[in-house]
């Protein structure tokens, strides 16, 4: 944790890197930093520099932020604005800092995280958060897509212990010279464990599908797009955001095997997974 | 005065060969629509100058064995629906680039 004084208020930060990309957060109450320290554990440090910067403003717990109950993630003029019923931000991309005003809970924070990395991989082009649990083997990294129930959260427990789990909720994939990555989370589902904050090229993506016996089908390209739209996390009001999402998603597909995993639940699925 | 209809492509939607299949996401709601190969067809020569008709003749009957009218019809029915979703632009005369009303203000 790192002290600095913000418009005379004396404020603690912690940065928090995910996907390479760190974001510094100030906040005048070192409880609720120590708190993000510790569901971010492994993706946090004292970094000197930082991507972005955020001052979190407290509020009682309880207070209505916004009067918007549903998520709105809207351009107005050169801001990002970021409302639920539980928080408010601000962003300006240009000057790369924001404020962001909610309780003293970790919800709204990693709701907010979330939204700031869908846009910052967006505006920069070939990389997106999916639902889909992810996983590094032998090097190269797998991710298991589906919407809740699919069973993303069972095939990650049901891991081998040579595999190492970047989540089992949110995956998150960029775009590098040599092509996609697969970067570890600390956005956690069900298996409410972090995932490891390493990155490792991206060799397949599984649809997955829940059967009588482990198999994996080939799919056409088109029903792969369309799956992995289904599950791609983007939330801002922007076409042109929205159209840059879809064509990374296209792009992806055209470069990445999708395939369907079908699996019963038990570990000799990731005897397929190599 | 000319009974041509011509048909051109939204600017406000996102559209690319995936496969077989023309995806094309809307700009108004995010929706999106596969069009088949024949559609697909008519989808890249709707350039806003070439008339409806000749697009069908010169594109789809010259391509698939089909007889012109009943192609026609299938083409003047799915432009339609596409016009509907707002995929596509409808005009009696040809239309220039950039001519596309602002639905966002």
């Amino acid at each position: 944790m790192t002290k600095t004084v913000i418009a005379t208020t004396e404020h603690v930060s912690t940065a928090i890197a995910i996907g390479g990309v760190t974001v510094r957060v100030h906040a005048s109450d070192p409880v609720f930093l120590q708190m993000l320290e510790q569901r971010y554990e492994g993706f946090t440090g004292d970094w000197e520099s930082s991507d972005y910067e955020f001052i979190i403003d407290l509020v009682t717990p309880g207070a209505t932020v916004s009067a918007d109950e549903g998520l709105r993630v809207r351009r107005d003029g050169g801001l990002w604005k970021l409302e639920r019923g539980d928080f408010s931000a601000e962003w300006d991309p240009v000057s790369r800092s924001g404020h962001i005003r909610q309780s003293a809970n970790p919800y709204s924070i990693d709701s907010v995280l979330r939204i700031v990395h869908t846009l910052i991989l967006a505006t920069n082009g070939g990389g997106f958060l999916l639902h889909a649990a992810s996983a590094v083997r032998n090097g190269r990294a797998f991710f298991f897509a589906g919407v809740s129930g699919a069973g993303k959260t069972t095939i990650s427990r049901l891991a081998p212990p040579d595999v190492r789990l970047l989540t089992d909720e949110i995956s998150y994939v960029r775009k590098e010279a040599g092509g996609y990555y697969a970067y570890g989370t600390p956005f956690a589902g069900e298996l409410a464990k972090a995932g490891e904050n390493v990155k490792a090229p991206l060799a397949a993506v599984y649809l997955l599908a829940q059967g009588a016996d482990n198999r994996i089908d080939d799919i056409p390209r088109a029903e792969a797009a369309r799956a992995l739209l289904r599950n791609v996390l983007f939330f801002a009001e922007d076409s042109e955001l929205v159209h840059r999402v879809f064509h990374a998603t296209c792009e992806l597909v055209e470069h990445v095997p999708v395939r369907r995993l079908t699996f019963v639940p038990d570990a000799r699925v990731w005897e397929f997974i190599q | 005065m000319s009974d041509m209809r011509y048909v051109a492509r939204s600017t406000k939607v996102a559209a690319r060969m995936v496969g077989d299949e023309m995806m094309i996401m809307s700009g108004r709601d995010s929706t999106l629509f596969a069009l088949n190969g024949t559609a697909a067809i008519l989808w890249e020569a709707a350039d806003g100058v070439t008339p409806l008709e000749d697009i069908v003749t010169r594109r789809i009957c010259a391509t698939f064995d089909v007889e012109p009218a009943a192609a026609f019809r299938d083409a003047e029915e799915l432009v339609e629906q596409l016009a509907g979703h707002g995929l596509l632009l409808l005009s009696d005369g040809p239309m220039v680039a950039g001519a596309e009303p602002d639905s966002s203000c």
